[in-house]
């Protein structure tokens, strides 16, 4: 045999040569990102350049100083303190605020449409769970902004003025006892008063919160350790609901409602939801369910069959079943697609603005630009805001992720 | 375990037992309704609670389109026709359909143009939807359909479309020319294009920094701004250094791959049609039309309007981003971190940010970040804009394309000698866009219905001029279930079947070969 | 046995491998692997698995890349020069163990892509020698099929059809019959057992032990990283030296 063990041969060779630029795979991937790194300045000369000749032309100049100025505007619906003389920034924080609180509420209303029309879909039932197709393939298959419109127009249209509530001879009333008023300006709900005392109902509400998840571990011990099946259901909605009524009327009501009444051209006190966010909120969360009910019945039906039939031999009940083995793997499959609707209904509540629900596109992007005139700065925090959310919320779904893929190893 | 006696086992079957019919309550509608409707309390009551929603529902609906009007001129008078009954008001569809379907700008002698380019869609989509059914040779109308689309909605005249498709062609053929060239031959040219392209380039970076310079000096450096004043005068300088190497290099680049003709084929391509495009076709098809003039009225885009301005959005936006979307998720995989950096960022900016804040870009922010003299009109904005929103919807379903194919797919295809285009183009895109196809069909269904956003930056497509010239007319004021009714209903039309194609491929995917 | 002795190797050298040394970050999976191959010869490597035999004739390959060390290929030296690796590629064909073909193209297609777009074939030329290698592993009539279409055996042929349409002077084999049901590894064995006869070089990595008796002119044995053993079959199988190689023996041979 021959060897060449006397020749010396390393996997680099001989002196630099320009060829090997191009040709060599340890510098040709250098050379490609060196001109693209050129095309990518180039882009940011032509883009720069073009600004700073536009503005120069408008004589304009990129500047938040604006958001310091006063609004001059209103906002009708507002979770903090507010009016025309607060700030821009102040009604921009306004209107992500309102975002949030849109997103919030549709969010967890698509999620009880969507788990509601998933499973029903997944019935023995011929009729309900064609009923549930209907559904899903209607709203999925019509742009939300349709949806949205369709029930704000029916919120003005259909619902009654508040004058229809006046006098003897009203032709709408309110429901509920009194209690709730619905108007083509909003609805109109009773809102708690916190009396003295009030902070002790809610400390006994949340120990009984405590007590609920403590009484399943209990019971959940007592069927490991001794094999005894602890009833869990009724207990635990007794220890909700008792202590809380019980202190409630032994300090004599500390909380109290203060209905809506009718004053005037409208109602005053109580809570009032605009027409807009309901709207916004309903379609949302309607439109959002139909796909919500999609990835449901995907993960259900993703759970095998198999898996099934083998907790069934090994003498699981149905319940058990459902909760013990289909659940725990199904919510793997639906949870990461549920995250993403939930960040495509934040990101969809901007069409607040074509009911004039007053969302931060409404006021930042909205008044506020075409008040001040400053679109580059309003645009670019508004993206910034919406960016930041949808980080944060797939940030949290990659960590759920990474989870459960160490689970599964 | 059984204790039986020590019986025989042994057993032989003599007769026949002949089958027989089951119990009586077991076959039939009583047993299917039994079984699917009240098997159980809670089934029951779940099966009343959905027959009276049925119910409800249609008593509700019946009288409204059974009373439906169908002529009149305003609401009023469809009010009075009713006279008190619950009814439709479906006059409004009659007297606006123009209007819902073109806008109210399109000239009305010429509906037929986009009504033609509507149909040839459906041929056109055909052979490429149905790849199985039709046969290859359709595809050529596939290709030739954007151009013939485009002179039939926008008008104008035809050699304007056709020395475009024409100058494709003609780029193909020098690709073709070069590529088949002698060596030799090709070496005179590899050192021409290379001179030429080197010199262009070197300028072309040279005015560049220049213009970095220009925005530093522009910015100033005091409090924040400092920071961009840095970069901008880092970046500036380093395009300064670059201009004379850089220059030399991708020259050398071009004149060095004379041998196996890769780029010198690809550069020379993109002058031909670059220099087709930028200095032949205007005066061409000019001295063509004014030969034998073949002309439609030309439409201006802003006047494209209704449900019309949606099917183009959709249909262009769409067609644009699937490139767009290949080359980001290709650039996603890479190994190199400037490109696999730029095009992350890129797609998880637009995936981040609702679509309505890219139209406000399109509508009042892009015109900044344009040279000052160019003036692009709202529709072509609002479509580079949605192309950028789902191009980067369409890169991450096909990077799950990507990513479904197995890892020994590229080894051999590299153990064969194929190069990265080579393999990418031959073996691992066809495979992955087959996965991706279902997925890119739901991005467009998805695409499609939010072309009704437009409406929001005061674009006349079907849900704005429901809202604008229908609703605020004094004849049609406030009308909504019938109109948005019908906007649903033609939305829906087109997604369900889009939908429903999907689902058929994913059927198709699942029985095919593999 | 005897057959084997029958087949000539040439005193020219097929590849040189020399100090070769592979990390998969601080793993060391290579360790010092000196070998030269000369034109003609039949090499089986075996050991357990980790043991780096796959990475080994991977590396010949260029689909891993080695740390330090060198290999050279019919006189082109292995380097990170894109131009040395293609040429490399385009003299050695490689075979997997799950076929690796390409499930969009039919059978002729996997075969004549390679020709026609590395090799610039002409289309027909490259058509006719496909259709004679496939002939040569018996299977001209599945041309027009595709790959899902065939059994496992079949697959495995083809994939080796594929190789030699590209005309190579080495072939690499990393456990070509691993994947295969037991009643179709026979029909691979046999095609490449063809191969062997014809005077093809080739560096196969397989438990075949009765192949490697058949038709190898050496046994290489790795275990962790190393080559810990190489002789011609017959003193291989009858008189191993190392302690480890008779633990695998028993362990491979013993039922």
């Amino acid at each position: 045999m021959t060897t060449l063990a006397d020749r010396p041969v390393t996997a680099s060779t001989g002196s630099f040569k320009l060829s090997m630029l191009l040709n060599d795979s340890r510098y040709r991937s250098l050379t490609f990102q060196f001109i693209a790194l050129i095309a990518i300045i180039a882009f940011m000369a032509f883009v720069g350049g073009n600004l700073v000749r536009n503005l120069t032309a408008a004589g304009l100049n990129i500047s938040y100083a604006f958001l310091g100025e006063p609004s001059g505007y209103d906002i009708n619906q507002r979770l903090i303190d507010y009016d025309s003389q607060s700030s821009h920034g102040r009604a921009a924080v306004v209107g992500l605020l309102n975002t949030l609180l849109v997103a919030f509420l549709a969010c967890i209303t698509a999620t009880i449409f969507g788990v509601v029309a998933g499973v029903l879909r997944l019935s023995n039932n011929w009729i309900v769970s064609k009923i549930m197709a209907v559904y899903v393939e209607i709203f999925r298959n019509v742009p939300v902004l349709i949806w949205i419109l369709i029930i704000f127009s029916i919120m003005i249209n259909v619902a009654p003025s508040p004058r229809d509530f006046r006098g003897d001879d009203a032709t709408a009333s309110m429901m509920f006892f009194d209690t709730i008023a619905v108007t083509n300006r909003g609805v109109y709900l009773p809102k708690p008063i916190w009396g003295d005392g009030s902070m002790i109902v809610v400390a006994v509400l949340l120990a009984s919160i405590v007590g609920i998840f403590a009484y399943r571990r209990y019971s959940r011990k007592q069927l490991f350790d001794h094999g005894k099946m602890v009833p869990v259901l009724w207990p635990s909605i007794a220890l909700f609901f008792v202590p809380v009524i019980l202190v409630q009327l032994i300090l004599g009501n500390p909380i109290t409602l203060s209905y809506p009444e009718l004053k005037g051209f409208n109602f005053r006190g109580g809570i009032t939801i605009l027409g807009s966010l309901i709207a916004l909120w309903f379609a949302l969360a309607i439109y959002t369910g139909a796909f919500i009910a999609e990835n449901v019945r995907a993960g259900i039906l993703a759970i095998s069959k198999g898996q099934t039939e083998a907790a069934g031999a090994l003498g699981l009940r149905p319940n058990q079943i459902m909760s013990l083995v289909v659940l725990p793997q199904a919510l793997r499959v639906i949870i990461p697609p549920l995250i993403s609707q939930y960040l495509n209904i934040t990101k969809n509540s901007s069409l607040a603005i074509a009911v004039g629900y007053m969302d931060v596109t409404g006021t930042l992007g909205g008044i506020t630009l075409l008040q001040t005139g400053r679109a580059i700065e309003t645009i670019l925090l508004l993206m910034l805001f919406y960016l930041t959310v949808s980080l944060l919320i797939s940030f949290f779904m990659n960590i759920f992720n990474n989870r459960m893929k160490l689970q599964e190893r | 375990m059984s204790d039986t006696p020590a019986q025989n086992v042994a057993f032989v079957r003599t007769s026949e037992i002949p089958p027989s019919p089951p119990p009586t309550r077991e076959t039939g509608a009583i047993k299917w309704i039994r079984e699917n409707l009240f098997s159980g309390w809670f089934n029951t009551i779940l099966t009343l609670i959905a027959l009276y929603l049925v119910i409800s529902i249609v008593s509700g609906a019946a009288p409204w389109f059974y009373n439906g009007v169908w002529e009149a001129d305003s609401i009023r008078e469809c009010r009075d026709i009713l006279a008190g009954k619950t009814g439709a008001c479906f006059a409004v569809l009659v007297d606006r359909w123009d209007h819902l379907v073109f806008g109210f700008k399109y000239p009305q002698d010429a509906y037929w143009r986009p009504l033609v380019a509507f149909l040839l869609l459906l041929v056109a989509a055909a052979p490429a939807l149905f790849g199985k059914i039709f046969p290859r040779k359709m595809l050529i109308l596939t290709a030739i359909y954007p151009f013939l689309a485009y002179w039939l909605i926008w008008g104008g005249t035809l050699w304007l479309p056709v020395l475009v498709a024409g100058s494709i062609v003609a780029t193909g053929l020098v690709f073709r020319l070069v590529e088949g060239m002698a060596v030799n031959m090709r070496q005179i040219l590899a050192g021409v294009v290379g001179l030429l392209f080197g010199l262009g380039l070197a300028w072309l970076l040279f005015k560049g920094a220049a213009e970095l310079v220009f925005i530093a000096s522009n910015i100033g450096g005091s409090g924040l701004s400092v920071i961009p004043y840095a970069v901008f005068w880092a970046a500036g300088i380093f395009t300064y250094v670059c201009v004379i190497p850089m220059g030399i290099f991708v020259g050398y680049a071009i004149y060095q791959s004379a041998e196996d003709g890769g780029l010198v084929t690809i550069v020379t391509a993109l002058f031909a049609i670059y220099i087709m495009l930028a200095y032949l076709l205007g005066p061409v098809s000019g001295a063509f039309n004014s030969i034998i003039p073949l002309e439609l009225q030309a439409v201006p885009s802003r006047d494209m309007g209704g449900f019309m301005l949606c099917m183009i959005l959709g249909t262009v936006c769409v067609t644009l981003s699937v490139p767009l979307g290949i080359v980001l998720a290709l650039g996603r995989q890479s190994h190199m971190p400037l490109i696999k950096g730029v095009c992350v960022v890129f797609i998880e900016f637009v995936r981040g940010v609702p679509l309505i804040t890219l139209l406000f870009v399109a509508n009042v922010m892009l015109a900044y970040f344009l040279p000052p003299e160019t003036s692009f009109d709202l529709i072509l904005r609002v479509i580079i804009m949605i192309t950028m929103f789902s191009s980067a919807y369409i890169a991450e379903v096909i990077r799950g394309g990507l990513a479904a194919l197995p890892k020994g797919q590229y080894e051999a295809a590299n153990s064969l000698g194929l190069n990265y285009v080579q393999a990418t183009r031959l073996i691992i895109l066809p495979q992955a866009l087959k996965i991706s196809i279902p997925g890119i069909v739901n991005v467009a269904v998805g695409l499609f219905k939010d072309t009704t956003l437009v409406s929001v930056i005061s674009m006349f497509d079907i849900v704005g001029m429901i809202r604008g010239p229908i609703q605020q007319s004094t004849d049609w004021i406030s009308i909504y279930w019938e109109v948005y009714g019908f906007a649903a209903l033609l939305f829906f039309v087109v997604c369900y079947s889009i939908s429903q194609y999907s689902q058929w491929l994913e059927r198709q995917l699942q029985t095919d070969h593999r | 046995m005897a057959e084997a002795a029958k087949l000539q190797v040439s005193d020219e050298v097929a590849i040189t491998i020399h100090n070769m040394n592979k990390w998969y970050g601080t793993f060391h999976v290579l360790r010092d692997i000196d070998l030269t191959v000369q034109r003609g010869e039949r090499i089986v490597i075996c050991g357990p698995s980790g043991s780096g035999k796959s990475t080994l004739i991977r590396c010949i390959n260029a689909l891993e890349e080695h740390q330090a060390g060198s290999i050279e290929v019919d006189g082109t030296l292995l380097s990170s020069d894109l131009k040395n690796i293609d040429k490399i590629r385009s003299e050695v064909g490689m075979c997997f163990q799950h076929f690796n073909l390409f499930p969009h193209l039919t059978i002729l297609e996997n075969l004549t892509l390679a020709p026609i777009w590395v090799r610039k074939t002409p289309k027909k030329e490259a058509e006719e020698v496909a259709m004679h290698y496939l002939e040569k592993v018996k299977i001209p009539d599945q041309a027009d099929k595709y790959p899902g279409q065939l059994s496992g055996g079949q697959q495995q042929r083809v994939a080796i059809a594929r190789s030699l349409c590209m005309k190579p002077r080495i072939m690499l084999f990393d456990e070509p019959t691993s994947a295969l049901d037991p009643e179709m590894i026979k029909e691979v064995l046999d095609t490449m057992i063809e191969l062997a006869e014809e005077g093809m070089t080739m560096l196969c990595v397989t438990h075949e032990m009765g192949f490697a008796r058949q038709v190898a002119n050496r046994v290489i044995f790795m275990d962790e990283g190393q080559i810990v053993e190489q002789n011609e079959p017959e003193a291989f199988f009858l008189t191993p030296k190392s302690d480890r190689t008779k633990l695998f023996l028993s362990q491979i041979l013993g039922h």
